[in-house]
């Protein structure tokens, strides 16, 4: 099922006067294509909570509303809504055993909807199976791993087959190996039951390798959503083009002049359609070109050999944080430490810039990435 | 880690040797003494020894009616306090205004000397011979007939004792649940909420095992308590709680060690030992019970 947001805004008052008005969720609108898995990804205390909280129902939102498919649910209290919510912590009934974790939402059905114990048991084990929890139905929660009660707070959350899936940091509270391993059982999940899925993360690598779609937000205002690959190639500002990426981007001071960019005083690319100003240059760790004859000269520091690629680490005297740059070539070079120096030359696609003062993005031509995204 | 056995026992022995001089010894002298018969502490001479003071105790109708206030007392008192302290709990953590009045409000019992508080349920239910009582007019107002509860008929006596009993053990209870209400996390809650789960269902299925074991701490201290009741008797009704008709076991082991003819240790002994089985076994009996339900 589809969910629309329109003009979705919620604001927490402050304290007695003391504290401004919070809005942690600032006039959303976006709609998200039934059947996606979508990641809802900004730094800590963003208000992707608040977000999801708004669409569960959890909360109710000050102003703008909230659609699941053609139905308006914002006055729809979270138990009528057809949502599963898996919480950051599992909030698993710690003295009921799984296979009675998963009965719960079941057992509450009242009237019509109420069904027979052997359905109820029939259907609490075909979820618990789609987790792939089968043989712990027996178990209590405190008796399990980290990834196994994640897996049974899933389960409990989709035993009713709800509309929306939503789920809350949901590989926060696991061991980096764990993580990984219960990012590509969410993908599964979603992908075998094509439930419109909705997870918030502040990781970035979580939310673009699972993805179909993220939405990246910050301080409750949405900065850009598309597909992982598009916003990481097409980021629509400095945020966004900081946020995403590991190594992250490196952005240096920059100018423009005469339709051409300048670090420092070196004249690194040409930028025809932007004219004279200053600007934020962000380049990509994989936009550097190992070449002696390159116009970015920088100060070489290490080189980290990965195997697969190397990192070459140096420093610049422009870059706007005094962190080091990190650019990934391949291993087809050899990086030649005698110089103290290292030059490089640049892939325009990989090099973003951003206004100085308003720090949106600035295109030049072949700025864009040349690849054609596909729906 | 290396282990010094000499050092530990030399941290140990302050403990030892006081838990050892004022718990064990008088535990285990009680023990003796109840099977003593005739002891004398002056003399520190007594006639014989078996089981003739117990024989005594139990078929003393002082010690019956004693035993059984004890057990009336306990079984109103233990489950109606906690059941009340919780929904008092329940009231108290679900309203925001005014919430820290009330808890202080409902604490204010437990603050309060015993006696002051006796002398002043002593007032209220008194019938003297110029007034009935604040208690008796309220009942007259409403058409009854009144009643003396303090010296009037068992059953009047019985409600004010119990009465009284639950209201100065209530506080406790309430402080103990209303932080153990507060320690259950609300995504609990909302998880329940999200599920459809109705009001009651919520509280039968989630919150009452989540704050269990909290309140089979109550029951089990709440029953130690009231076998040991006997001051709040003593604050109602004086201290010839015999001829009162409302004296307690420990009551009884009272006037047995220091009433009025003085004096009878061995008697004394052997109904604190009675007592110290029965309060044994229920307790027992309780922690059975909770092993069997309260399990995470």
């Amino acid at each position: 099922m589809k969910v629309v947001l329109e003009h979705l805004t919620k604001v927490f008052p402050g304290r007695k006067g003391r504290k401004q008005d919070v809005i942690a969720v600032n006039d959303f609108n976006f709609e998200i294509p039934d059947g996606m898995l979508v990641g809802l990804l900004g730094p800590s205390g963003c208000g992707k909570s608040t977000a999801l909280n708004l669409i569960s129902g959890l909360e109710v939102p000050t102003q703008g509303k909230i659609w699941f498919g053609d139905t308006d649910v914002t006055e729809i209290p979270p138990e009528n809504r057809g949502i599963g919510l898996v919480f950051q912590n599992y909030a698993l009934y710690p003295h009921l055993t799984v296979l009675q974790n998963i009965l719960f939402p079941l057992q509450n059905l009242k009237g019509k909807d109420k069904l027979p114990k052997d359905v109820m048991l029939e259907r609490a084990k075909k979820v618990a199976s789609l987790v792939q929890i089968d043989e712990l139905l027996d178990r209590k929660p405190g008796e399990m791993s980290g990834g196994q009660q994640q897996r049974v707070a899933i389960a409990r959350a989709l035993v009713k087959t709800p509309n929306v899936l939503l789920l809350d940091e949901p590989l926060s509270n696991l061991d980096a190996r764990l993580r990984l391993q219960t990012r590509e059982e969410i993908k599964r999940i979603q992908q075998e039951t094509r439930i419109t899925t909705i997870f918030v993360t502040h990781d970035q690598e979580e939310a673009m390798s699972i993805s179909d779609l993220i939405i990246v937000m910050k301080l409750g205002v949405v900065h850009q959503i598309g597909k992982p690959q598009e916003v990481y190639d097409d980021p629509h500002n400095l945020f966004v083009a900081e946020f995403l990426g590991t190594p992250p981007i490196n952005v240096f001071y920059g100018t423009v002049k005469d339709e051409a960019l300048y670090i420092g005083d070196e004249k690194v690319l040409s930028v025809p359609g932007i004219s004279d100003q200053d600007v934020y240059a962000g380049i990509r760790p994989e936009g550097f070109i190992l070449d002696e004859n390159g116009p970015l000269t920088c100060r070489l520091k290490n080189v980290e050999v990965m195997g697969r690629d190397i990192s070459v680490i140096s420093t610049h005297g422009k870059t706007k944080t005094d962190k080091d740059i990190r650019s990934i070539i391949s291993t087809d070079n050899i990086v030649d430490r005698s110089s103290g120096k290292v030059r490089f030359s640049l892939k325009p696609h990989k090099v973003h810039l951003f206004s100085f003062e308003t720090e949106e993005r600035l295109y030049f031509q072949n700025s864009r990435s040349e690849r054609h995204y596909e729906d | 880690m290396k282990t010094n056995p000499a050092k530990a026992w030399l941290y140990l022995i302050p403990a030892i040797v006081f838990l050892g001089i004022f718990m064990v010894y008088p535990l285990v002298d009680v023990f003796i003494y109840s099977f003593e018969e005739g002891y004398n502490f002056a003399s520190q001479s007594y006639t014989g020894t078996g089981l003739f003071n117990y024989s005594y105790v139990l078929h003393d109708p002082y010690f019956l009616q004693a035993l059984k206030n004890t057990l009336i007392l306990v079984v109103i008192t233990v489950p109606l306090s906690t059941g009340l302290a919780l929904l008092i709990s329940l009231g108290l953590s679900s309203i925001k205004p005014l919430k820290h009045v009330f808890q202080t409000v409902y604490f204010l019992p437990y603050v309060t000397n015993t006696l002051a508080v006796g002398l002043v349920f002593m007032i209220l239910f008194k019938k003297t011979a110029y007034t009935d009582g604040l208690i008796n007019m309220m009942i007259q107002w409403f058409g009854g007939s009144s009643v003396d509860f303090i010296d009037g008929p068992y059953w009047a006596k019985m409600f004010v004792l119990c009465f009284y009993t639950i209201w100065i053990v209530m506080p406790f209870k309430v402080l103990i649940l209303t932080s153990a209400l507060a320690s259950v996390k609300q995504d609990y809650y909302n998880a329940a909420k999200i599920d459809g789960t109705s009001t009651w269902r919520t509280f039968a299925r989630i919150t009452l095992p989540m704050i269990s074991p909290m309140i089979f701490y109550l029951v089990i201290t709440g029953f130690i308590g009231a076998f040991k009741a006997y001051q709040d008797a003593v604050a109602l009704f004086g201290t010839d709680l015999n001829s009162a008709g409302m004296n307690t076991i420990v009551g009884y082991v009272y006037d047995m060690l220091y009433g009025d003819s003085g004096g009878y240790p061995s008697y004394a002994s052997a109904a604190a030992i009675i007592l110290f089985v029965i309060v044994l076994s229920i307790t027992t009996i309780n922690l059975m019970i909770r092993r069997k339900n309260v399990q995470y």
